[in-house]
């Protein structure tokens, strides 16, 4: 691997300032400092360098949706077979290939789109390449329907990355997760495209789908009053849903790899899950009370639990809440923040009709609402020292 | 009256609405008019030309009488010349342009609260002659109109693939006739409105560098 190396010394010089390729430097330095320790060390003060960089900790999380992604690739293939009538004569892998020919087009438009959009701004702002979109990149896609046309993919990731997160500064300064801005973009934009029942399976034209077939997901039939989903399905993932979403398990996985290293707030995990399990406690004690409608009935009177399988619940509570750049940064203000989540989300749920999925929403508004839930922890915490300060002296 | 008609110092009334203090992207007034009536461009161009005659118009007003009106009820006076404007225009609207009067619903008669208007009468009316005073009005009004045409354009070619009502996206392009594209739906909505106009300021403010605050 030497070679590498070399290249990337022996092109230093034509990318400093004044040299022939100068305006590919942020690309250049980018991929440097990704592949080898950087070169530069602080010059002022003192300072303490942890092992673990921005570089590092954005390839963990990377790492810890593989299984949610490759999982994901799976399930296209099941459900489109499924669809098709086929599954039970067509081996594991081809299920596998005609998931990673459906997905990878995603992820890599994902990947080119917002990394193309980072450095030009990089360059344009004269800093280095930030590595923030190593992680939204992969997210984007698996918090979307397979059918999602990848024009669309490619301008909802072009908004996240320039509204959602240059204007703002950049990595480290957005005030929203990237990736949810980009669900919601696409959301609002293209409603037609984003719901229903045929956005969720990979079909081609000629296929004929079987009769009593439905693509609905378990979250559509469950607002129209049918809880008709197997419970094992759901925990290992084998429902319609959006690429990474489905299997609980998967993305369990991915949770202790974040818990293990540190990089997930497991505060964050358990305290949107418990909010989610308490609100569906609660609408399981309103399910009797009249003037509910039979549908709304049988939606309330769910098991609690089965919200935390269902649906874009579990991804939304690990992989998205957690985010330590748009969540709460206090460790009492995130005990607040996901509790406040999953709440929520179960809310937007199941009482308010126009969105049968309420997770993408609630972090969105806890996002917003993070900065002020710290400011109030910090103020809490500034208020009870001063008063220990004034009874001792 | 010495000086000419369109004098250097003049014809600055008229262009520096346009950019250096346009009344939407660095005064930041008169925003609520131009979430509401840009999701098309006609509405927008029909409200930018009654903000206009009533801006010109009142502006000519107040300063005609600017000397005659008592300093502790002056805002009542303006208000009420606003008002008269307002309504005059609000009957040549439905008289002729029917239909986009009902578009503009009570926006044109919300022009008598944009504070645009408030905002010349009192700074610049009040202190300055009639003719200087009408320049000031056609140029204020022409800087909050070019803002609501320039969003109204983006919104109604993104979100409805049409311009003043006429098609500009081919029918067979469209996913449900087996094409590709799809209209974008957040355009006609308002948050996208603050979107168009946020980035018209960032766009503003990267090219007039005088404007960037500390």
């Amino acid at each position: 691997m030497k070679f590498i190396k070399n290249f990337f010394e022996r092109t230093e010089p034509l990318v400093q300032k004044g040299g022939k390729y100068h305006w590919l430097q942020s690309v250049h330095d980018g991929f440097f400092t990704f592949l080898y320790t950087p070169k530069t060390t602080s010059k002022t003060g003192t300072h303490i360098h942890d092992y673990i960089d921005l570089k590092r900790t954005m390839s963990i999380v990377v790492l810890s949706v593989v299984p949610a992604l490759l999982f994901g690739m799976y399930n296209v293939g099941v459900q489109h077979f499924k669809a098709i009538g086929e599954l039970a004569s067509t081996g594991f892998f081809e299920i596998f290939l005609f998931g990673l020919i459906k997905v990878l087009p995603i992820v890599i438009v994902s990947y080119a789109v917002g990394l193309g959009i980072e450095f030009v701004f990089a360059q344009l702002r004269g800093h280095e390449i930030q590595e923030g979109f190593l992680v939204s990149g992969m997210l984007i896609p698996l918090i979307m329907p397979v059918g999602t046309p990848l024009w669309m993919i490619a301008v909802a990731t072009a908004f996240a990355v320039v509204l959602g997160k240059e204007v703002f500064g950049g990595t480290g300064m957005n005030i929203w997760n990237p990736a949810l801005v980009a669900r919601a973009f696409l959301f609002f934009a293209y409603p037609a495209q984003m719901s229903g029942e045929s956005v969720w399976i990979a079909l081609k034209d000629t296929d004929k789908v079987i009769d009593g077939f439905s693509g609905a997901t378990p979250m559509a039939n469950a607002a129209a009053g049918h809880l008709n989903y197997s419970v094992a399905d759901a925990f290992f993932g084998f429902i319609p849903g959006s690429i990474g979403e489905t299997s609980t398990l998967a993305i369990l996985i991915g949770a202790v790899l974040l818990i293990i290293t540190g990089i997930g707030s497991w505060k964050i995990m358990v305290s949107t899950i418990a909010g989610g399990a308490v609100m569906g406690l609660i609408l399981n004690a309103f399910s009797g009370s009249a003037g509910l409608s039979p549908e709304v009935a049988t939606y309330f009177s769910m098991p609690f639990w089965h919200h935390l399988i269902l649906g874009g619940f579990m991804f939304g509570a690990i992989f998205m809440a957690t985010d330590p750049v748009s969540a709460s940064q206090t460790e009492k203000g995130k005990w607040i923040y996901g509790f406040l989540i999953g709440i929520l989300a179960i809310i937007f749920r199941v009482v308010n009709p126009a969105f049968p999925e309420g997770m993408m929403l609630a972090i969105l508004l806890m996002n917003t609402f993070a900065p002020l839930i710290d400011h109030y922890v910090v103020a809490g915490h500034v208020k009870r020292r001063t008063k220990r300060a004034k009874v001792s002296a | 009256m010495s000086e000419p008609l369109f004098s250097k110092k003049n014809l600055k009334l008229l262009s520096d609405p346009l950019n250096d203090s346009n009344p939407i992207t660095v005064q930041v007034l008169g925003i609520c008019s131009a979430l509401a009536v840009t999701a098309q461009l006609k509405p927008a161009i029909v409200m930018t030309i009654s903000v206009m005659a009533v801006l010109a118009l009142a502006n000519v007003i107040v300063s005609m009488l600017r000397n005659t009106i008592p300093n502790r009820i002056r805002i009542i006076v303006q208000l009420v010349v606003i008002a008269a404007l307002v309504i005059l225009v609000d009957q040549v609207l439905r008289a002729y342009v029917y239909d986009v009067s009902k578009q503009l619903s009570v926006f044109v008669g919300l022009i008598i609260t944009n504070c645009i208007l408030m905002g010349r009468l009192e700074a610049f009316a009040l202190g300055n002659r009639p003719w200087q005073s009408f320049l000031d009005g056609i140029g204020n009004a022409a800087g909050y109109g070019f803002i609501l045409i320039v969003v109204g354009f983006f919104r109604e070619i993104l979100g409805s693939g049409s311009l003043l009502g006429y098609k500009i996206i081919p029918d067979s392009w469209y996913i449900v006739n087996g094409g590709f594209y799809e209209n974008n739906g957040l355009m006609v909505l308002s948050p996208m409105a603050l979107i168009v106009v946020g980035v018209i300021i960032w766009v503003q403010r990267s090219r007039n560098t005088k404007l960037i605050e500390d």
